[in-house]
């Protein structure tokens, strides 16, 4: 009766003890998805912001350059327009698409500018165009990190045992933050 | 990458916990060596050398390192640049917090990070790394360094090095107190076992002078290690392998070096004492990779990605240097093209941030000569240096304003200079609109007589000729 009882014991204890890693195991693997999350939406953020600050410089520049080359008026406009297009734009797709009009039009602008010496040595040209450039930069990273991140939480999601969980909790698939090759061409080209 | 963090404090805990355990049996010995049984004290000395070592670190390490290197911090005016390359590779690294920016006014190119946790993070670079390296390369070793603060190097290797101090600091005191007389008085209190008294000097003098040479070699090859991963992440952060190759040739072959002490030469992007002789080869004591061998891994990557680093990695050395955990997860990515961009300052605008920000006061005399004067010299009067015309130093308070006044001159230049004045000639007496520079529309009213009009919009003056004749 002592051995059968123990042996009984021994079963629950068994028992409850693997319930116990399994609880220990799904709480640990739900705060890791939970901790990806936040990750990629903070990496997000940081895209947003750096686009933003994108759109505040944009007026600024285009006041400085039509100060020097005011009769440069369709760059000037391009960039305008898709400014405005970006700041209006709808949806990660037609955002990012947007994005990548304006990427081309402050290209051309900055080609443009090659073309007046006053204007490239003024001082407050430069800083611009170093902010617009860094600025850029930025936003390539930020968009990089993002990719990143979404690439190791979508994996990690698909993955057994952890796709249970993340079924179970709701977490879903990150789309990526791509860059499309027909924006890029669209971009318009500027011609001395 | 925070599997690569899980990694580097796991390995970072073994080697702590390693090196500390190397400290108190250098303790005991110590201990036993001066008076049988008096191991626990040596283990309690040990102690409170480490203690009052951590409390150094943890209260003045940082503020004590920048000083003793001369480095000043710098505010984003004074090098916008280097603050746009840093935070590019902050948010590349996705690291939380922006480093402080340190400049050390030396023509020797290097750089280090330093910091025991994100929020107290900084990166130097010097004055000459500024104007040698062009933007790209700069970039390599501003995200070499980020990577060492998202990797946690720099706090774990400091932790690390505050406890090789507590060593030598240890075996420095017992070995000066065998030498004078600690040794006799132990003799004369226990004469019963002579033999095995002697066997446990001879056994605790091997480990007192043996255990530094140890821990620093633990320290090294740990070192060593981290400088790879760091050029890895480095090179996926920015996605240009050659910018981070080719900085490092460059700052290997300046031929200055750095005047720094031994202690921190370890945290700078390639070793400033050991320049020439890590170049090729490293040795045991080395506390950087053979800069040939980082060069060669980096130009040999297919991509950008820390998957690329390890195939190249393994190419060269036999095995893999990124953990399997970290490499399944990282992405592999192209090679960005060269930005094509030269240095970020100018090797005169580099030296004269470098002298602002050490406190000299550059003043520029009608001849063209600009004298930097020290501070300490406010309000007083000095040559210039190639004409020898009387100088007044002008105190802070003067120089604020003075600054003050040229950046109001400067803005107002630039309003008139962005909005030039427009000229406009009435062509009738009835209403009349226009279009301003700007794009918007003005309008003139029948009773207009005033000579000029501002643009409601842009603010900028319009001259209305053949305004008045109207009455």
């Amino acid at each position: 009766m002592l051995a059968g009882l123990a042996g009984g014991t021994v079963a629950l204890l068994a028992f409850v003890g693997v319930i116990v890693v399994i609880v220990f195991y799904v709480i640990a693997v739900y705060n890791g998805l939970v901790a990806g999350r936040v990750e990629i939406d903070n990496a997000w953020a940081q895209i947003d912001v750096q686009l933003k600050r994108r759109h505040d410089l944009i007026p600024n520049l285009v006041e400085t350059v039509k100060g020097y080359a005011g009769h440069e008026k369709e760059t000037l406009e391009k960039v305008i327009a898709a400014r405005n297009m970006a700041m209006n734009a709808q949806g990660p797709a037609a955002q990012a698409q947007a994005e990548n009009m304006l990427s081309g039009t402050l290209k051309s602008l900055f080609a443009v500018a090659e073309a007046y010496p006053n204007l490239k040595a003024n001082e407050n040209f430069m800083a611009l165009q170093e902010e617009l450039t860094s600025t850029e930069n930025k936003i390539t990273f930020a968009r990089q990190f993002y990719n990143d991140r979404a690439m190791v939480y979508n994996t990690k999601i698909q993955q057994f045992p952890p796709n249970i969980i993340a079924g179970m909790f709701g977490f879903t698939k990150r789309d990526f933050f791509e860059v499309k090759d027909e924006a890029e061409r669209a971009v318009p080209q500027v011609k001395f | 990458m925070w599997e690569q963090i899980r990694a580097n404090k796991r390995r970072s805990a073994v080697l702590i916990t390693l090196m500390s355990v190397l400290l108190l049996l250098a303790g005991f010995a110590m201990g036993e060596a001066a008076r049988p049984g008096g191991g626990i004290v040596g283990v309690i000395v040990a102690l409170v050398i480490l203690l009052v070592q951590m409390m150094t670190y943890y209260f003045a390490a940082e503020s004590l390192f920048l000083t003793g290197m001369n480095a000043r911090e710098a505010a984003r005016e004074d090098c916008p640049r280097l603050f746009n390359i840093v935070e590019e590779m902050k948010i590349a690294a996705g690291l939380e917090f922006m480093p402080r920016i340190y400049i050390i006014e030396d023509p020797s190119p290097n750089a280090f990070a330093m910091g025991r946790d994100p929020k107290h993070s900084a990166v130097a670079v010097t004055t000459g790394l500024l104007y040698r390296l062009t933007r790209d390369e700069l970039q390599g070793v501003i995200a070499h360094e980020i990577a060492h603060l998202k990797n946690r190097d720099t706090s774990f290797m400091t932790l690390a090095g505050v406890v090789l101090g507590s060593i030598i600091i240890l075996s420095d005191v017992a070995l000066r107190m065998f030498y004078y007389g600690g040794r006799g008085s132990s003799r004369s209190s226990s004469r019963g076992n002579d033999q095995g008294q002697i066997i446990v000097l001879v056994l605790s003098i091997v480990l007192i002078v043996v255990a530094p040479i140890l821990a620093q070699l633990l320290y090294f090859a740990c070192s060593r290690k981290r400088e790879y991963l760091a050029d890895a992440c480095g090179a996926s952060y920015t996605r240009y392998p050659e910018g981070l190759a080719s900085a490092l040739e460059k700052i290997a072959n300046a031929g200055i070096g750095l005047k720094v002490s031994k202690a921190v030469a370890p945290m700078f992007i390639i070793n400033p004492l050991r320049a020439a002789a890590d170049m090729d080869k490293s040795s045991m004591f080395s506390t950087h990779p053979a800069t040939a061998e980082r060069v060669r891994i980096l130009r040999n990557m297919h991509g950008a990605g820390l998957g690329d680093y390890d195939a190249a990695y393994r190419a060269a050395m036999g095995k893999g240097i990124i953990g399997s955990e970290s490499l399944g997860a990282a992405p592999t990515e192209g090679i960005r093209a060269a930005s094509g961009e030269g240095p970020i300052e100018s090797k005169r605008e580099a030296r004269a941030t470098g002298t602002r920000l050490n406190g000299y006061i550059p003043i520029p005399c009608e001849c063209g000569m600009t004298t930097n004067i020290p501070q300490l010299y406010e309000g007083d009067t000095a040559n210039c240096v190639r004409c020898g015309r009387k100088l007044a130093i002008p105190s802070a308070t003067e120089r604020y304003a003075e600054v003050a006044g040229q950046m109001q001159a400067a803005q107002a230049a630039q309003m008139a200079d962005a909005l030039p004045a427009l000229d406009y000639t009435r062509t009738g007496r009835g209403w009349e609109s226009f279009r301003c520079g700007c794009g918007n529309t003005v309008q003139l009213s029948p009773s207009f007589s005033a000579p000029h009009i501002d643009c409601p919009k842009c603010h900028r003056q319009i001259n209305v000729h053949g305004a008045g004749q109207a009455a």
